[in-house]
């Protein structure tokens, strides 16, 4: 009966958040709708890197260079040739690409299998490093890829980027991204090789020792990370619609590691809460690039105060409140009816993190 | 390619070299005491450069005034920098200090965007370090022969400092082992403040002789020597002085060559820091002069 009842209010909570997309689908304006988009990109990318930081315990700092690749492939794939040729004025385009036009599905596919195939081969070598030279390494592909990008003329159109692309991610393309994302780490994080993954995060010589393969829990978290990763960068570069290398910069990175550490490393929710939680703060907070008037002395527009503000806010969480909003816990109805909000259910049924 | 081409190559290399040599034995002394790549080491590198400016564009002092306050304000900044960022965080997981060393990075270069602006600014030059030296065809300014013999006059400095004196034998003594130096009666805050400190020093003593040798400014100017000096460090074994400095002459020195003679390369001069780092890691993962460490279960 009881479980019941949390299928019931999980059925009631889906119902109400697909009202609420429709519902901003419909009445939000152009620029609400945007960062409402913007919000489920986050929770992709967000998930992507909580899978490797926080639920397989490794380091990495390159995932901007994942979303790139996975942009890049997305966005070459879908223009059209006529596209191609307008932006590839300097240098034209290599001839292999030049035909090649795909619907956006098969084509967001592709971003995140390139990206995934691009996490496999890094990883291979670079996870054989721990901690912080994991960290610098990965780092460094980040920038490497950047770099290629930037370099590559007539694959990439260099740093003039690539402008024009089609607007395909509309509110029903990224939510139901974001909700896969979720639906796929729920399940990744339940099943046996989830808990290999957390094992290797917790003591990896542990784990070692009881009969995990070690690197390959490494090596397919990375890639499956890098999968999203790639995912997420395509549906950024079809919401904005335009893509340059400096878009990939560690400053990129540094967002989603915002969110993650916010959220609380290892939590899914909390990745999800703190994504919508950012991405609309990011956008609140705008008003602090600009003038500022406290009534009684007013300051001119100083670009940059609101950096200062979110380093200050990561800043402050990993002195004061390090485990984040959700540490490493996960939403569940009996923790609402735990703390007093819903009538009290079964504890612990349907409640493990 | 004539002789004195090469040679003109090779100073430059050399003066390259030596900066990153100076930025990389502050990342490597941190590191080897407390395992932590200080991120915004390459940030107070940025704070020493404006500082300097600062000092004589606002308070018109000489060049050497300027440069002596700036250094010394720098260090404070890092003595500071770790008991604020790092130091709550000592018994925390290595994750979360590196974030709020990342964090502090940020902090501070967004502080220098409001502060200073984000647009460029041009540095006027002490005309010491502006004078044209030529002979035999080569010809550099003086500040590329000034850096090496600063760099040598410090390297030189710090190995005693290390290696002679108390306080050296106290950070050795940190950085072998933490626990058991405080044990011996050794003020670990107290080493750790110094070696921050003198980190923090050469830091910005590499940004402002950057910023004679490359003369503008921008708050941003500290994140690529920044990451290529750990890289340097990390390359000639971390935690090893003499192991910076041949980190840094061998990025300089390959950076400089093969933009010299593959010049159709210029484009990814950013990108071999990296791509040497990796294959060093992968070949030695200790680094060239480094030894490798035993882990411990």
């Amino acid at each position: 009966m009881r479980l019941a009842r949390n299928h019931l209010y999980s059925l009631a909570a889906t119902a109400a958040f697909l009202a609420l997309l429709v519902a901003g689908d419909l009445w939000f304006d152009s620029f609400s709708l945007r960062v409402w988009n913007l919000c489920a990109i986050y929770v992709v990318l967000a998930l992507s890197l909580n899978l490797v930081n926080g639920f397989t315990g490794l380091f990495s700092l390159g995932h901007a260079g994942f979303m790139a690749v996975g942009a890049y492939t997305c966005a070459l794939l879908t223009m059209t040739p006529e596209q191609k040729e307008m932006n590839f004025f300097l240098a034209p385009i290599v001839p292999w690409l030049a035909h090649v036009h795909l619907p956006f599905l098969p084509a967001l596919l592709a971003a995140g299998i390139v990206a995934a195939a691009l996490g496999f081969l890094i990883g291979a070598p670079a996870l054989r490093l721990k901690d912080d030279y994991l960290a610098i390494a990965t780092l460094g592909f980040a920038e490497i890829i950047r770099v290629v990008l930037t370099n590559t003329q007539s694959l990439t159109n260099g740093a003039l980027g690539l402008k024009g692309l089609p607007m395909f991610s509309t509110t029903w393309v990224v939510w139901p991204c974001a909700a896969l994302s979720v639906a796929f780490m729920v399940l990744l994080t339940r099943s046996s090789y989830g808990r290999a993954m957390k094992a290797v995060r917790d003591d990896e010589i542990a784990a070692g020792a009881m009969g995990i393969d070690v690197f390959r829990v490494k090596v397919v978290s990375f890639a499956a990370s890098s999968f999203m990763a790639g995912v997420g960068g395509a549906l950024l570069g079809h919401l904005l619609t335009t893509i340059d290398p400096k878009m990939f910069t560690f400053m990129l990175t540094f967002n989603i590691l915002l969110v993650v550490v916010l959220g609380g490393i290892g939590s899914i929710t909390g990745s999800v809460i703190s994504a919508v939680a950012v991405t609309v703060g990011m956008e609140a907070l705008r008003f602090l690039d600009g003038p500022l008037d406290f009534g009684i002395f007013a300051l001119e527009a100083r670009p940059g105060l609101r950096m200062v503000v979110f380093s200050l806010v990561l800043m402050g969480v990993v002195l004061f409140r390090q485990r984040g909003l959700m540490g490493n816990r996960e939403f569940s109805w009996s923790m609402l009816s735990r703390a007093g909000l819903l009538p009290r259910t079964a504890e612990g049924r349907d409640g493990h993190a | 390619m004539t002789l004195a081409l090469f040679l003109q190559h090779l100073a430059n290399a050399l003066a390259l070299g030596s900066l990153y040599a100076l930025i990389a034995i502050g990342y490597t002394m941190v590191y080897g005491i407390l395992r932590l790549i200080n991120f915004a080491h390459g940030d107070l590198f940025m704070l020493g450069a404006y500082l300097a400016f600062y000092g004589v564009a606002l308070f018109v002092m000489p060049w050497w005034a300027t440069f002596a306050i700036a250094i010394l304000v720098t260090a404070l900044l890092g003595v500071g920098l770790e008991r604020v960022a790092y130091r709550p965080l000592r018994d925390s997981p290595k994750i979360s200090v590196m974030i709020s060393a990342i964090g502090a990075s940020f902090l501070i270069e967004n502080v220098a965007i409001v502060l200073f602006g984000g647009r460029p600014k041009g540095v006027t030059v002490p005309d010491v370090f502006n004078v044209k030296l030529s002979s035999h065809g080569v010809s550099v300014m003086s500040v590329s022969v000034v850096i090496p013999v600063f760099t040598f006059a410090i390297l030189a400095v710090l190995l005693w400092i290390v290696g002679k004196t108390r306080t050296g034998m106290a950070m050795r003594a940190v950085s072998t082992d933490l626990d058991a130096a405080r044990l011996q009666a050794i003020d670990v805050n107290r080493i750790i403040s110094f070696t921050f400190g003198s980190g923090s020093l050469l830091a910005s003593f590499g940004g402002i002789l950057w910023s004679y040798k490359y003369p503008q400014l921008n708050p941003l100017m500290g994140v690529m020597p920044g990451l290529k000096c750990f890289i340097a460090a990390v390359i000639g074994g971390i935690g090893n002085i003499q192991g910076a400095v041949l980190g840094g002459f061998l990025l300089g020195g390959i950076e400089l060559l093969t933009i010299a003679f593959l010049p159709t390369l210029t484009g990814y001069r950013d990108a071999f820091a990296f791509v040497l780092l990796i294959v060093v890691l992968l070949v030695k993962p200790a680094g060239l002069l480094g030894s490798r460490q035993a882990e411990k279960v």
